[in-house]
């Protein structure tokens, strides 16, 4: 019904490699495409903006990082915020050291920065596995908050140890700053996450995907069958940092504009985005923009819904908010522990023979 | 995802539909979260003077108000979310009553043209009204209340600092950041050595500053903290049995909530406060009458008279003058948060103003000007007294030491400027 599958036939071999193999999936694929580029710059405002598209959008890079070294290479890691706060204050620090330099620049060497980062924080990997791991980018969080507060050069002496993103612009268009425009804005934004996902997605599915998830899968047999665990394990690190410092540099320079360490790059952060992965499906692109629609679109709903057309106090529907998010989570992983990527995955198989299943 | 996002949208749309003829007022606050317990009460005591003023005299100038109350939970992300929410409803004036959040505000809110008003909080140097345009700080700021807090010691020390020891146990954030570098000054001036102690947020594991504490014996501590970490700060102190008197916390670390677990052993803790405490004003019965026995009080209605609902009060006072401030000037009772700028940039109070609200003597006088949106920094100091169960001035409201503060709030409101690339001046 949905999936007419007839007569789409694949003569050549890249044909068979694309993406999208399912024709039906990839014209869903350039429609969402042709929404977001053509349709929303020119509805978007300050709400939707800066209370949907931008944390959704950020949240989602980081999770396709987290994604990268989680899912796919198998390396539990706590340190996530540890690492956006590397992205956010190597991106305040290139802003302000050179302020003719477009934001594009900026974003993309702070997540080099991170990756550099990330590749130092990701050598015990070689040494330590699973829990011991998580324990060891654990100390690279509190490490690197720690950093970030305690050495004033950071923040450039400020006397209360925030950074404030000043105005930079893309082409004569403001990006960051109060003045900044909603569709610039996002649209900024969406670039990075369209790109990310599409470089994630062709390194996952090429030789060094493999090698990745040969490593998640069994370490041992990888090595035995040529997997070099140093170049592997490190490169995972890297790309997954480079990501994650992208989210970071955003998350500060165009979605918050000022940033405190402690707060917004805490623990709490980390979790968040692990729990994005989980929830989302671990080694799956997909998944990631679902984890990250569902813990951060879920609750700006929620919170219109309750309190905005139920008239609910704000307190109350904070708490059912919690148990609300909390119960929804509990029931996605009973039903589905493979997460939401899997729920569709399964869907798609039963809608690609509905209404005929034999 | 996508019938998600638009259900989102619906919400949006119908939450976000506008009310004419009103004055809308927000209230950022945080009822859950880590910071709850402080921030009920000052909540609740926000919206009951607003439910007030609308029950009693029908609004202001006329007006009836609408409260639009948004949950933060101290969040800067979900801050950001009430923002924007409330931005579209005609919001007069912002109270974050979060430093992190009020630093997220200060370039949106300029560049939207509604202004904020961090009372005892935010950023110190917002005192500098052309460079912070809509940035209110009055009456007093976190420069003020270090100076006040050393002043105080001046006076128990008989007027000599030099060779005394000065800890600051600080929440190790932007808020508790603020007044290392007057402190710092200050002890150049006065001769005190000042001992720095950051803790983490939230603030519940403080053994080691504590023990450090007890090791180097300061004669005085200083205090900047907010939520859970006063209340283990105080019972750190009861526990190594630091004389409570040598303990001096700032506003936000003055609260009952903050001495109540500590029992007998808070005994004495001094915090500095902008306002009177207790409900002994005519104002209150007028808050018995027209909210609590109609059953509106906000919340669970049982923070009345409490330091933080006095703080919240207070702040809906002050802003509900400047509100009809801005109605005097404007010659208008349907006031825009342009004009209501106006209001708080004009702002005059005085002891029969205050008086004629039901609060006599409740807070200091000021006046806000262009140049000055920080009053004149005036606080007291109040004690707590374990027996009794409640906090009282032991001080008369003293001036800070305007030498100092003047010159680091030019000097710091100059660096942002040049940075956020402000030309000074008044509108």
């Amino acid at each position: 019904m949905f999936y007419r599958e007839a007569g789409d036939f694949k003569t050549t071999y890249v044909d068979d490699g694309q993406t999208f193999p399912i024709k039906f999936d990839r014209f869903r694929y350039y429609i969402v495409l042709a929404v977001a580029f053509g349709i929303i710059p020119f509805l978007i405002n300050d709400y939707w903006a800066n209370a949907v598209f931008l944390p959704f959008l950020i949240y989602a890079i980081a999770a396709i990082g987290l994604n990268i070294l989680v899912g796919y290479c198998g390396q539990v890691s706590l340190g996530t915020g540890g690492f956006m706060a590397v992205g956010a204050y190597a991106c305040y620090k290139l802003m302000t050291a050179f302020p003719d330099v477009s934001m594009f620049i900026h974003v993309i060497l702070a997540g080099g920065i991170t990756a550099a980062v990330g590749v130092l924080f990701g050598l015990p990997s070689l040494r330590i596995k699973g829990f011991y791991l998580a324990v060891a980018t654990l100390a690279a969080q509190f490490f690197l908050v720690w950093l970030f507060n305690r050495v004033s050069w950071f923040y450039n002496y400020s006397a209360s140890g925030q950074i404030s993103a000043p105005e930079r612009t893309v082409a004569g268009v403001a990006i960051t700053g109060p003045e900044a425009p909603a569709w610039a804005a996002y649209l900024f934004c969406l670039v990075f996450v369209t790109a990310s996902a599409i470089i994630a997605r062709n390194l996952t599915r090429g030789a060094m995907g493999r090698k990745w998830m040969a490593i998640r899968d069994m370490d041992i047999a990888a090595e035995i069958i040529g997997v070099n665990p140093l170049t592997a394990k490190l490169s995972a690190f890297a790309v997954s940092s480079f990501f994650v410092g992208i989210a970071g540099a955003l998350f500060f320079a165009v979605y918050l504009g000022a940033v405190e360490v402690g707060e917004v790059f805490g623990i709490q952060k980390s979790f968040l985005v692990l729990f994005m992965v989980i929830i989302g499906g671990l080694g799956s692109i997909f998944g990631s923009f679902a984890g990250a629609a569902f813990l951060v679109l879920l609750p700006v709903l929620l919170k219109n819904v309750l309190v905005g057309q139920m008239g609910w106090a704000t307190d109350l529907a904070a708490h059912f908010e919690f148990m609300i998010v909390g119960g929804l989570i509990v029931l996605f992983l009973i039903a589905e522990p493979h997460g939401l990527a899997q729920l569709w995955r399964v869907t798609k198989e039963k809608l690609r023979l509905w209404p005929f299943p034999h | 995802m996508k019938t998600k996002l638009a259900m989102a949208t619906l919400a949006a749309m119908v939450a976000a539909a506008p009310a004419m003829a009103e004055l809308t007022f927000t209230a950022l606050s945080y009822r859950t979260g880590p910071y709850a317990a402080n921030g009920i009460p000052f909540a609740d005591g926000y919206e009951d003077y607003f439910t007030l003023l609308n029950e009693r005299d029908g609004g202001i100038g006329g007006e009836p108000i609408r409260l639009v109350e948004c949950e933060t939970g101290y969040n800067t992300e979900k801050g950001v979310e009430c923002y924007e929410s409330t931005k579209g409803e005609g919001a007069l004036v912002y109270q974050p009553l979060s430093t992190g959040i009020t630093y997220q505000l200060i370039p949106k809110a300029t560049a939207d043209g509604i202004p904020v008003h961090s009372m005892g909080y935010g950023r110190t140097s917002a005192k500098n009204g052309e460079v912070f345009q809509y940035i209110f700080n009055y009456p007093a700021n976190y420069w003020d209340g270090a100076s006040v807090a050393i002043k105080h010691l001046l006076d128990v020390n008989g007027g000599d600092l030099s060779g005394k020891k000065i800890a600051l146990v600080y929440h190790n954030s932007a808020y508790g950041k603020e007044p290392i570098r007057t402190l710092e000054v200050l002890a150049e001036k006065h001769g005190y050595e000042l001992t720095l102690l950051p803790v983490d947020h939230p603030g519940q594991e403080q053994k080691s500053q504590w023990l450090q504490i007890r090791r180097d014996r300061p004669d005085h501590v200083i205090m900047w903290g907010w939520g859970v970490m006063n209340q283990v700060a105080i019972q750190e102190a009861v526990n190594i049995r630091f004389p409570m008197e040598n303990f001096i916390g700032i506003w936000w670390s003055g609260s009952e909530n903050d001495v109540l677990p500590a029992g007998d052993g808070a005994d004495g803790y001094k915090a500095l406060t902008f306002h009177n405490l207790g409900s002994d004003y005519p104002l209150f019965d007028d808050i018995q009458t027209h909210v609590v026995d109609k059953g509106l009080a906000a919340g669970a209605g049982d923070q009345i008279g409490t330091v933080l609902y006095n703080r919240g009060l207070y702040a809906a006072m002050l802003a509900a003058e400047a509100a009809r401030t801005a109605q005097e000037i404007h010659g208008v009772s349907a006031i825009t948060a342009e004009q209501m700028r106006d209001g708080m940039e004009n702002l005059v109070m005085t002891e029969e103003k205050m008086a004629a609200l039901g609060l006599p003597n409740f807070g200091p006088e000021f006046s806000v000007s262009c140049q000055n949106h920080g009053g004149d920094g005036y606080a007291a100091v109040a004690q707590w007294d374990a027996d009794a169960g409640e906090f009282t001035l032991i001080t008369d409201y003293m001036q800070s030491d305007q030498d100092v503060i003047l010159p680091l709030v030019a000097e710091d409101s100059a660096a942002y400027a040049q940075e956020a690339g402000i030309t000074p001046g008044c509108k």
